[in-house]
């Protein structure tokens, strides 16, 4: 017992604070020790969220379930949609499978980055009292999406069975996609995070911006042929969901194999990821004033 | 002893309350304010600087601490405690100096940081204790002791927003009582909870510091300062003005702060207060009913209250607390306080009005009275400043009443037998 105390002791951190200038290291280190925090708020907010919701977990179900069915009913039956049917171990893909496997990783996106943009502000009490890589916060705003991904995925095994397809052997490279779709939500939601705190007009911004970003991802039609207009096509394909959808189809119910596009896509968001870690920490420090 | 566990040299904080005003809270007032500013920048060259819009909240504070000290923090509002509370615990970066800490470093700041209404004792007692920087591992082994101390086991599976607030703090409590890193830092946390409790923190933070544990803590209840420091420092408008051992700093932090003639007088815009209202005096009246800074506690004396009365606003309370040096209110009183037709009457111009307070009632020793005036239920209109004086107790024909006494207040009250009629 006596050892382990001066072991304790001996083993003290010492730690100076001075003013930082400039673009702050990054710390990765300290992320680490913080490790069990991060854990923490993730499970606060799942927890918090299924305890707070009359349908709990079966909400879960639903968004993506009902939303399935409008755009079924939409743009099947009323606008007919073109879609090229993947075909998988000889059987046509149908439109809601199709619709679903893009709502899969969307929904895991859009709602990663609403929780992530909105998170400084709405933790500002933990801001101003207690220290801990900020970091902490929009990465656990994204990581806490993956149970509602987990559910929704389940679901997708269930259609598929009673659809009575077999998803193909692509699955492996699923969690690849996953990863892209929740990286590309800290890049954006790290700058829309830390704008927020300046600029509270940017949380109004991003229900807005979700919406429109929809509409330029495949979720409801097939990529596109842009063989006429090659700069929209460029545009297009800078989408990093653009790739991940895709991706995601090709993973699970065949169609298009990603190409060169998704890598550039990939590497532009990893260079806004990038850059946003360096803008988030760059403005750390003055979080706990500003909030 | 010896070993420096906390040194801060030369730290400042600097905030800029010129951007707080023109903050642009909305990224249009942004966007607006970044083509304004070299506009009027040329209109009126020189005319923005920045040193007057920036407020330094600590300037060139240094203080040593040693391990196994208790350091107190005391000064006024905006004396800048808090802000070094928060330099020293990283919650936001000094704008220059440096701080340097041997030992990981706990921060209570609030009870309760993070807590989560939806959320179980439990689950709050984890999610908490991983804020405050515990490990995982650290809270399992604590758990049972964080449980005992709040006195909640009944209640550890119900989400704490069925909790009474009083059970909510102790939990709250509970958790960073367990907290146990080689530097504790505590702002003013002990005001809350009821007094048991509060003895039971107390008695749990002395421990904390015998166990060789250094504990800065901001207070401005003094005799809590008074109990548990071993040494005090006196921070005003940012600067350290005072340092040394407790009972020595805080009587000199106490007399600065009132005066001690027994009047305060103010002239025109100084007089706090509003249009319809303004406070002119505060004195204190000895038997002969001149201003005094000692009364004998024998003999009734006054307080008087002069108040300049442009109009006569409906629900004028006029009054003060009276307290004792460390802070504790012996009674407040106001003008309304007895049946209507027993009000002095209020009329435009000076009224000066008198509460007298009766013989054998205070104990030796210095007491303050702290004017309040307020639209009754709506709004204080002077609330703050304050006049000392010192009581002598006479202690009259008895022989036993010549030792000093404990409390607040020492009446002299009637004895009798029970089967006596009266």
């Amino acid at each position: 017992m006596a050892t382990s105390v001066s072991a304790s002791r001996a083993a003290k951190t010492r730690r100076v604070i001075k003013p930082s200038r400039g673009w702050a290291a990054l710390h990765l280190a300290e992320l680490w020790e913080y490790r069990e925090l991060l854990y923490f708020l993730t499970w606060r907010d799942i927890k918090v969220r299924y305890k707070q919701a009359v349908l709990g977990v079966a909400w879960a179900v639903l968004q993506p379930v009902l939303t399935m069915v409008v755009f079924t009913i939409v743009f099947q039956k009323i606008v007919h949609m073109p879609y090229k049917p993947g075909v998988v171990n000889g059987r046509q893909i149908p439109y809601p499978i199709f619709t679903y496997v893009g709502l899969l990783p969307w929904n895991l996106f859009s709602g990663a980055l609403g929780r992530a943009g909105t998170s400084l502000v709405g933790n500002a009490n933990l801001l101003t009292k207690v220290y801990f890589p900020r970091l902490i916060i929009p990465v656990s705003a994204v990581v806490a999406g993956l149970v509602d991904f987990a559910i929704a995925f389940v679901v997708f095994l269930v259609m598929m069975a009673v659809y009575g397809i077999m998803p193909s052997w692509h699955m492996v490279w699923l969690p690849l996609f996953v990863l892209l779709a929740m990286a590309a939500a800290l890049a954006f939601g790290l700058w829309l995070s830390a704008l927020n705190v300046l600029y509270r007009d940017v949380q109004y911004i991003i229900p807005f911006l979700i919406q429109l970003w929809m509409f330029m991802s495949p979720i409801i039609y097939a990529p596109p042929n842009f063989a006429k207009h090659p700069v929209l096509g460029f545009i297009y394909n800078l989408n990093p969901m653009a790739g991940v959808i895709e991706g995601f189809r090709w993973a699970l119910i065949g169609g298009v194999p990603p190409n060169g596009m998704v890598a550039l896509a990939s590497a532009v968001m990893l260079a806004v990821l990038a850059a946003g870690l360096g803008y988030f920490k760059r403005m750390e420090r003055t979080f706990a004033d500003v909030v | 002893m010896g070993t420096v566990s906390v040194r801060i040299e030369k730290v400042g904080k600097r905030y800029h309350i010129g951007g707080a005003l023109q903050r642009s809270n909305t990224l249009r007032d942004a966007l607006v304010a970044a083509v304004r500013r070299p506009v009027e920048r040329i209109r009126h060259p020189g005319s923005a600087t920045s040193s007057n819009e920036d407020l330094w909240a600590l300037r060139d504070v240094s203080i040593g601490v040693e391990e196994g000290e208790v350091l107190g923090l005391i000064g006024g509002n905006g004396a800048g405690k808090s802000t070094l509370l928060k330099l020293l615990s990283r919650i936001t970066e000094p704008t220059e100096g440096v701080i340097e800490l041997e030992g990981r470093v706990g921060s209570l700041l609030e009870v309760g940081t993070g807590f989560h209404a939806e959320l179980t004792g439990r689950e709050n007692i984890y999610l908490n204790g991983a804020i405050l920087g515990m490990t995982r591992a650290e809270i399992n082994e604590r758990f049972d002791g964080i449980v005992e101390f709040s006195e909640i086991s009944r209640f550890l599976d119900t989400p704490v927003k069925r909790y009474s607030s009083g059970m909510y703090v102790r939990l709250a409590f509970a958790v960073a009582a367990y907290l146990e890193p080689e530097i504790l830092l505590i702002d003013e946390v002990l005001a809350v909870g009821d007094a048991a409790f509060q003895r039971k923190c107390l008695g749990r933070m002395e421990d904390v510091a015998e166990g060789g544990r250094t504990v800065i803590f901001v207070s401005h209840n003094m005799q809590t300062v008074r109990a548990l420091c071993t040494r005090v420092v006196e921070l005003s408008a940012g600067h350290v003005v005072n340092s040394g051992p407790p009972s020595q700093v805080i009587d000199d932090y106490l007399k600065l702060q009132w005066g001690v003639d027994g009047v305060v007088q103010w002239e025109g815009d100084e007089r706090p207060g509003d249009d319809d209202v303004r406070l002119a005096a505060v004195k204190v009246l000895g038997h002969d009913w001149q201003p005094t800074p000692v009364v004998i506690s024998s003999q009734p004396f006054r307080v008087q209250l002069d108040v300049d009365l442009a109009r006569v606003p409906e629900g004028l309370t006029i009054g003060f607390d009276l307290t004792t040096s460390d802070g504790t209110v012996v009674f407040r009183s106001y003008q309304t306080d007895p049946s209507p037709e027993y009000w002095p009457t209020l009329s435009p111009g000076r009224n000066e009005l008198q509460c007298e307070i009766s013989a054998n009632l205070l104990n030796h020793g210095r007491y303050t009275v702290h004017p309040r005036i307020s639209i009754d239920r709506v709004r204080w209109i002077v609330h703050g400043g304050a006049v000392s004086f010192d009581v002598h107790r006479d202690p009259g024909e008895s022989i036993n009443a010549l030792v000093d006494k404990p409390g607040a207040i020492a009446p002299l009250l009637t004895w009798r037998r029970g089967d006596e009629q009266p």
